[in-house]
């Protein structure tokens, strides 16, 4: 095979003038007029109440309201995975903060005004503010219609209960494997629910125009599955799929954040609600918070059963995760965090119950990881203090258990070719693993943690992804896709794939973000799987405008198809070293024959995929059957940190992650996964939190009091290592990388604050307050 | 009661009626059709509206329209005379942004930097990019952009 050209190479991106620039438009700098109205959204007070009665008179009084809807405008169920959801709540709220009616507006301060004077009277319920209580026997039911729910084939919700979904997994023989052990561990971990904190706010501006055609504009991951559920949650208004257009400009951060649809809908709805004119709903920072989706809260409990030598015999997980109070995304985390709970090891006999909880917190969804970082915390933690207890070294006892290609996966299939172990070496050898470092500072302790990590795209087995490659005259190409640049430079790597196979570099190619009525399919993106999804759908475009080329140069030229190839833009030939025909000679004009007519015509590649190799079709008792997920990425993360014994804070001097990409398409881009998800990581371990208060109201809905990091927050070093064992199905050998970096910060903090001071906390986030407060009780000096 | 304000914008003289209680972000953007300052917080947290007053970085939804009457406003595009300054190539060569929504605020603090103290020292960079939040990319190749332009 030929060496790549493009592939591989760390090309200078392809949006960096337009972002660097400030050119790129995101929805709220996106002109509308002054025709444009903006809605403010009437909140619960409550996190679980019944509505009595909404009084809109008073709001209705102020100059410049133009329109007041609330949920009787709009008795409509809609959600991605299960229809739990309504547009505007109904007869009940669900948590507080949760969206009742909206008043539209002619200017945005006019809507808030007229919002507070909406007067809703409310018949309090038992506020249900986490999993025991849910689970609680003759709980109050948050959903009792929950059994008539639509939802995916997938998903087994528990009719007049609170839980909305079971992932069992059953292997092999677990009861006599336990029995059979030497040693078995067993233990709880705990995980808080996170914010996305995507520094642009969620937005989305409707246009249902005089001629029954619904635009849609979106800050949004999932432009096509927004279409698809406007169009089902609107289709009482015989609105079609064609007449729907969705529109999504750059995004500023998604990091699953901007998936699927959560206030979107807003936009739709409310634009069917003042026909021929554009409505804008943009979301505060408040509201950003607490009405998108929230990262789950998770209860582990995890154990573990194994032979003298450090064989992992057995694994018991129950994972109870507090998903809030609609699922219509978060049951699918929950779906896919209980297929792959017992991590990158090859373990015979597994035993899994992942439980997708209902409670009256706001609604849990997709975030980077999509449920991985949070059992991982556990698992990986457990096997630290595992190995402890049995005297083995932790990189020796996850070497001994750690998958390899060929072994059987939780649901049957065989895992993937992969490059783990070598992802430890590589970790273990770059962070000097059991090299003991001691502080000069008798204050300070350093410690070295290690965890690894897998993640596989959590889709159904029909997501696809296509592509349509145009020629322009001066051989120049536009691609279209409706895979979104959300910062992990898609667009760069998608042009690579595509300079690949035509010859035509880079920098000569443009790839913008999608407009449902110009770009074609593409599930979401989400699951780190666009590179692989999308990156196949645009390597088959280029293939076929190739083919398309050799096509006419035979039919105008006589040439032979099967000598021809590209270089450098040129077509050339195997049997004729002086032929040599540009690509922008003839790719729209054709080729002129001698008679004076033309062969050919413009240039247009068409791709698709779709894995037709997976089905989500098992036994819903052991997950035995089908063939979910498509392949998994591995690697291995270790980490040092100096704690200052007093205060507990942490510094981190060095971290290294070692994934496996399959190929990097673009090296610097991976690296940049890398530094940018370790950091987002690291700060889910030391300091953000959410913090409810007693009835379920979240009381750090901004960034002065939920602290993300900054740029004096980051470590003094960072390795990133990239392997490449390649995927067979990926183009040129690539899987996804984007959610993985931050997969392994909370445990491999967890073991390095345990090898520093010798204190284990099992409950996330590991601050600096409760490692001081751990040290004290720890030491019978204090 | 509107008032009257004129200013430098981007070395173009505005003249200009605002309310008083109008924020300089909002008439930037939504009455001067100035969007590379952006609203992430409302609240002078994340740095993403920052624009330039008389040389210094501050964030615009902190400050009264009419605060900068007689005054000198550079934004982003105010910055680019004939293309991208040296500044805007390096964060392209380090891949210094992912999304690019907070990009426009940090390069106008990585330039004020760079205007008050030609080879800072990482510390010192760290410290002047502190009020502009960036959850994409980790903040260090950003740092090594400015960096590589002190060489």
């Amino acid at each position: 095979m030929a060496e790549n050209k493009y592939i591989g190479k760390s090309t200078v991106r392809i949006d960096g003038k337009v972002k660097v620039s400030g050119a790129a438009e995101f929805i709220d700098d996106l002109d509308f007029g002054p025709d444009l109205l903006f809605a403010a959204i009437v909140e619960s007070k409550f996190a679980h109440a019944v509505i009595n009665s909404i009084d809109t008179c008073e709001a209705g009084k102020i100059p410049g309201v133009v329109k007041i809807v609330t949920g009787k405008d709009f008795p409509f169920r809609f959600g991605l995975y299960m229809h739990d959801r309504f547009i505007f709540a109904q007869d009940r709220v669900r948590f507080v903060g949760e969206q009742i009616g909206a008043v539209i507006a002619r200017d945005a301060a006019t809507a808030l005004k007229a919002a507070k004077l909406v007067k809703v009277e409310y018949t309090e319920l038992p506020a249900i503010l986490n999993v025991e209580q849910a689970l609680a026997k003759d709980a109050y039911l948050i959903h009792p219609e929950l059994c008539h729910y639509k939802h995916v084939p997938w998903f087994f919700p528990k009719g007049d209960t609170n839980i909305a979904h079971i992932r069992k997994v059953r292997k092999g023989d677990v009861a006599k494997a336990f029995k059979e052990a030497d040693f078995v561990f067993e233990d709880t971990y705990t995980v808080p629910r996170y914010a996305h904190c995507a520094i642009e706010l969620h937005g989305a501006v409707g246009l249902y125009d005089n001629s029954d055609r619904l635009t849609v504009w979106t800050a949004s991951q999932s432009p096509y599955t927004q279409r698809n559920l406007f169009a089902e949650a609107l289709a009482p208004l015989g609105l079609s799929h064609k007449d729907i257009r969705v529109i999504t400009p750059f995004i500023g951060g998604g990091f699953g954040g901007k998936a699927g649809v959560s206030m979107e809908i807003l936009g739709a709805a409310l634009a069917t609600a003042v026909k021929g004119r554009p409505v804008k709903v943009l979301w505060s920072r408040r509201q950003e918070f607490y009405n998108t989706y929230q990262r789950q809260g998770l209860t582990a409990r995890i154990k573990v059963g194994l032979k003298k030598d450090g064989t992992i015999v057995a694994m018991d997980n129950i994972l109870n995760w507090d998903a809030g109070a609609y699922v219509e995304y978060g049951a699918n985390v929950v779906n896919a965090a209980g297929l792959s709970a017992s991590g990158p090891y090859n373990i015979p006999n597994v035993s899994i119950d992942s439980v997708c909880i209902y409670t009256n917190l706001p609604p849990g969804g997709p975030y980077r990881g999509f449920g991985y970082s949070e059992f991982l915390f556990g698992l990986e933690s457990h096997l630290n203090e595992i190995a402890k207890k049995m005297n083995i070294d932790p990189v020796e006892l996850r070497r001994k258990n750690a998958i390899r290609e060929g072994d059987i996966l939780n649901y049957g299939g065989k895992m993937n070719a992969n490059g783990l172990l070598e992802a430890i070496a590589k970790v273990a050898k770059e962070i000097e693993w059991g090299k003991k470092e001691i502080s000069s500072n008798p204050n300070k302790a350093i410690g070295k943690g290690i965890a690894l990590f897998w993640k596989a795209p959590a889709m159904p087995p029909n997501a696809s992804s296509s592509a349509f490659l145009k020629f322009n005259e001066d051989g120049s190409i536009n691609i279209l896709i409706s895979g979104m640049e959300i910062g992990q430079g898609l667009l760069t790597a998608m042009a690579q794939i595509a300079a690949e196979v035509l010859t035509v570099p880079p920098e000569k190619i443009r790839v913008e973000t999608p407009d449902t009525d110009r770009n074609p399919y593409e599930w979401q993106t989400v699951g780190s799987h666009v590179t692989w999804g999308c990156g196949r759908a645009v390597e088959s475009a280029a293939i076929d405008a190739r083919e398309q080329i050799f096509d006419i140069v035979e039919r105008a030229l006589g040439k032979s198809r099967k000598s021809l190839y590209l270089e450098n833009e040129f077509v050339k030939s195997h049997d004729d070293k002086t032929f040599m025909l540009p690509l922008r000679e003839f790719i729209i004009a054709g080729i002129q024959k001698p008679d004076g007519s033309y062969r050919g015509g413009p240039i247009l590649g068409r791709g698709m995929f779709m894995p037709e190799f997976t089905s989500a079709l098992s036994d819903p008792e052991t997950s035995q059957g089908g063939h979910p997920n498509v392949h998994y990425t591995v690697g291995a993360s270790a980490i040092k940190i100096e704690v200052d014994r007093q205060t507990g804070k942490v510094k981190i001097p060095k971290v290294v992650l070692a994934v496996d990409v399959g190929k990097a398409i673009n090296p610097d881009l991976i690296r940049g996964q890398i530094t940018g998800g370790l950091l987002q990581g690291i700060a889910t371990v030391l300091y953000e939190d959410m913090r409810f208060n007693e009835k379920g109201k979240l009381i750090n809905a901004n960034f002065t009091d939920y602290k993300i990091p900054t740029s004096m927050d980051i470590p003094d070093e960072i390795i990133p290592i990239l392997i490449e064992v390649p995927q067979p199905d990926g183009p040129s050998g690539a899987r996804g990388v984007g959610e993985h970096t931050m997969i392994p910060c909370a445990p491999m903090i967890a073991n390095a604050v345990d090898d520093a001071l010798g204190i284990r906390i099992k409950s996330m986030p590991i601050t600096a307050e409760k490692i001081a407060m751990a040290t004290r009780s720890n030491d019978p000096g204090q | 009661m509107k008032q009257e304000i004129k200013f430098n914008l981007n070395a173009e003289a505005i003249v200009l009626e605002v309310s008083p209680n109008e924020l300089l972000l909002e008439v930037l953007r939504d009455k001067l059709g100035v969007k590379s300052p952006k609203c992430g917080c409302d609240k002078g947290d994340c740095g993403t509206c920052t624009v330039m007053i008389n040389g210094k970085t501050i964030r615009s939804c902190l400050v009264l329209a009419i605060e900068v009457d007689g005054r000198e406003v550079v934004t982003l595009e105010g910055l680019m005379g004939s293309g991208l300054t040296p500044l805007q190539k390096s964060f392209i060569e380090h891949n210094s942004f992912q999304c690019g929504f907070c990009t426009p605020g940090m390069i106008l603090s990585a330039t004020e930097l760079l205007a008050k103290n030609s080879k800072p020292e990482k510390n010192e960079i760290q410290e002047a990019l502190s009020g502009n939040l960036c959850r994409c990319t980790g903040y260090t190749p950003i740092i090594d952009a400015i960096t590589d332009l002190t060489k």
